[in-house]
């Protein structure tokens, strides 16, 4: 039996995971050392583990996802719980309006695990305060997607050892992007300096005030960086409200060898998927098995849940309220 | 007062109060000092210091004072009283239980019901059930707009005939530029006040708090102070235009207090108001999306509520409302942006308004004026004043005294108040309405 926990013992202080704002730097770390060591459970034949045996894990997506919810299914699965996937049509007219009774009919399940992702910035933290079980934010609205954030910094740790130091990008669509707050939070933390390159439609007011350094230009803004993480551009803000139209922003914003020239020679290409390819990112820098971590960022993916389930389960009330008792 | 105190002797057959040992404030006159006051039936009398030196007239109920002060019930020119249409939130007897808690004796109702008060018929309807189910007094806004569709003038001159008291599309703005310049000059011959909501439409789509650094780190979208100085600075261009008179219901932001600072300097026959929420809190009380505090104008930065503090005591501002607002928890307990907007407000105007007071910032009768003569001013309704003819509207209360909020335990029938567990300064001790008493705290 190689289990990978480590740091069996030590517990994690959180009772959820709703976003890495709450996070210290210490818990980070203890989350990408227990990843680490999932990273090569996975790679192993024998994948499955039974720590959470007994227990069940329901995915409850109120918005569309293939690759967050598959890759906490298979994390749920690998340490031997229950998986349970619902996905709550979100049908304009009921948005919103069932969430304390989705809450209420949820705790009626005993779920001991509890993965959410919401249209609504704050939803899942109010989630949170109704429910039983633990919650973890798959992400809400434009606000956190903390298990985002922490796969791309194990998939950094991993590469260049540490996240002291580096100089980070993060390009694109910023204002809509949960994926760029959750990053901002947690490469600050962990001493990482952060810039954030886009056109001023698509930057929040004050953006400044997280900590980054902002930049309308990419050949400006790529400038010796270590790191380029682009985000996707929904289609719905390509033509003519956000910006002027798809071809003019591949010109400027779009991610070519030209523009990552300026970047450090060895820089690396993140992206949180799914890529609009030639919209955000040319196709060949996507692919290019030199530069481009993105399909490493898949599979870190898993492990940092395999990870959060690990933690947080350890906080779980080891026998569940006598059955019957209200 | 000699004259006046042998004329109460005259007069037989109907009820007569006196109302003495009082701190008397008449936000009218400026007075604040010790005072007397006799009602007869539903009016005033005589007001003043000194008005019993040979003893109360005889077979007159005396009310003791305390000490404490007696002013003008207070006029409360935006509150939502769910009727028609959201009952289950508040009715105009709940409601008027509330103001009548809070010292308020008038309320102004807004006219987002369902259906809209657009017709004279909804008007009346409104009058009717106040008139049965009320405590306090009560006077309809009526839509400015049709249907407050913003496409088409509603009847305003039919509907001031029948009582409406002024008009506006409430929670939203008039945004078409070339009505809101006809709504203007066509209510100046009524004498009909057009009251506006400060926020383009366009600017204010989608957001749900004040733009900035908090709703980017909560990543919720942000309403700029320009959709409020954008409308503003339009509106007063029409007023230039047709000299009519124009009430900006509730700036929010220190920008627009500097406008209307100019505007009013200019001489034009403009007014606005200010909810007390907002001389209270700033974005800051959000926190963690906590749905209490989403207002509508927003609460933006601890800046912008200084400086309408500030407008209050210059007198740049003229009203202070509630902007009562009652919503269900079904309505509140939301993800932020899909939570309805507004907090109950009436049972904490007074104690909530009274901090600019404790703070030094305005004096007592300055501060009640913005709750009593200058509303009754714009509206043209009587009362604001102690003075003899006027209707025994009366509030007295302990301006020292400190409680502590519960939403469970106020009287409208929904809860969302953004000051629960708050310490507040100022305990309601006895509203009088047309000379009947309608509140009176027995603990104390």
């Amino acid at each position: 039996m190689s289990s990978p926990r480590t740091t069996h013992a030590i517990r994690f202080p959180h009772r959820h995971l709703l976003g890495i704002k709450d996070l210290s730097a210490t818990d980070i770390d203890q989350i990408l050392d227990l990843a680490d060591s999932y990273v090569e459970l996975n790679r192993q034949v024998e994948k499955k583990q039974n720590l959470l045996r007994g227990r069940t894990l329901i995915n409850l997506f109120f918005e569309a996802s293939t690759r967050t919810q598959s890759s906490f299914e298979l994390a749920g699965k690998r340490l031997g719980a229950d998986v349970l996937n619902m996905a709550v049509s979100n049908s304009a007219l009921k948005k919103g309006e069932t969430l304390i009774d989705t809450a209420m009919t949820l705790n009626a399940l005993r779920p001991d695990l509890l993965v959410v992702r919401h249209p609504d910035s704050g939803a899942v933290e109010l989630l949170a305060q109704k429910v039983d079980c633990a919650v973890i934010n798959a992400g809400d609205g434009s606000n956190e997607h903390p298990t985002q954030a922490l796969l791309d910094a194990l998939t950094i740790r991993r590469r260049r050892g540490s996240l002291q130091g580096l100089l980070v990008a993060i390009c694109g669509d910023i204002l809509h992007s949960r994926v760029a707050r959750s990053n901002i939070y947690l490469l600050n933390r962990m001493g990482a300096r952060v810039r954030v390159v886009a056109p001023p439609t698509l930057l929040p007011a004050h953006i400044g005030r997280l900590g980054v350094e902002v930049h309308h230009d990419m050949r400006a803004g790529l400038q010796d960086v270590d790191i380029v993480m682009m985000l996707r551009l929904q289609q719905e803000r390509m033509h003519g409200a956000f910006v002027p139209s798809l071809r003019e922003y591949f010109h400027f914003h779009g991610l070519d060898y030209e523009k990552l020239s300026r970047a450090k020679p060895d820089a690396l290409i993140m992206h949180p998927g799914p890529m609009n390819r030639g919209v955000e990112i040319d196709s060949e820098v996507a692919d290019d098995i030199d530069r481009s971590v993105i399909r490493e960022q898949v599979e870190m993916g898993v492990a940092v849940r395999l990870a959060v389930l690990d933690l947080l389960s350890r906080n779980l009330p080891v026998n569940s309220p006598a059955a019957g008792a209200k | 007062m000699n004259t006046a105190a042998a004329s109460h002797k005259s007069v037989s057959g109907t009820h007569l109060t006196a109302y003495v040992n009082a701190r008397m404030v008449d936000p009218a006159t400026g007075y604040d000092g010790p005072g007397e006051l006799l009602t007869q039936g539903g009016l005033i009398v005589d007001a003043g210091p000194g008005l019993f030196p040979d003893g109360t007239p005889e077979g007159c109920e005396i009310i003791d004072c305390a000490g404490q002060v007696l002013c003008p019930g207070l006029i409360d020119m935006k509150v939502f009283a769910g009727e028609p249409g959201a009952e289950h939130k508040e009715t105009l007897e709940s409601a008027s239980l509330a103001a009548a808690a809070g010292g308020v004796t008038t309320i102004i109702t807004m006219p987002n019901t369902e259906p809209v008060i657009d017709d004279i018929s909804l008007v009346e309807f409104l009058k009717r059930r106040a008139r049965f189910g009320a405590l306090v007094n009560v006077h309809p806004m009526a839509a400015a707009t049709q249907g407050l569709k913003g496409l088409g003038m509603s009847e305003i001159g039919l509907m001031r005939q029948a009582g409406a008291v002024a008009f506006t599309d409430g929670v939203q703005a008039v945004a078409n530029a070339v009505l809101m310049r006809r709504l203007l000059s066509y209510a100046s011959r009524y004498d009909a006040l057009i009251v506006q909501h400060l926020e383009e439409p366009t600017l204010a789509e989608g957001g749900c708090m004040n733009e900035g650094e908090i709703a980017t780190r909560l990543g919720l979208a942000g309403i700029p102070d320009a959709a409020e100085t954008i409308m503003l600075e339009r509106d007063l261009r029409l007023v230039e235009l047709t000299g009519a008179r124009y009430h900006a219901e509730q700036l929010s932001c220190a920008a627009s207090v500097e406008i209307m600072r100019q505007a009013k300097r200019q001489g034009l026959p403009v007014s606005c108001g200010v909810s007390a929420a907002h001389l209270a809190l700033n974005e800051n009380d959000i926190g963690s999306y906590r749905t209490f505090f989403k207002l509508s104008p927003p609460l933006r930065r601890e800046e912008d509520r200084v400086a309408l503090v500030a407008g209050v005591a210059d007198g740049v501002i003229d009203v202070i409302v509630s902007g009562h607002n009652p919503q269900d928890q079904e309505s509140k307990r939301l993800p932020f942006a899909q939570a309805a907007t507004g907090g109950v407000g009436l049972e904490t105007l007074l104690s909530v308004a009274l901090i600019c007071f404790h703070d030094g910032h305005v004096s007592l009768p300055e501060l009640l004026a913005r709750m009593t003569i200058n509303p009754a001013r714009l509206l043209g309704l009587p009362g604001g004043k102690l003075a003899r003819g006027q209707p025994a509207d009366l509030l007295v209360f302990n301006p020292g005294k400190t409680w502590v909020v519960t939403g469970s335990a106020l009287r409208s029938k929904s809860k969302n108040t953004p000051f629960e567990d708050r310490h507040l300064q100022g305990v309601v001790m006895r509203t009088v309405v047309s000379g009947e008493t309608v509140f009176i705290r027995e603990e104390i």
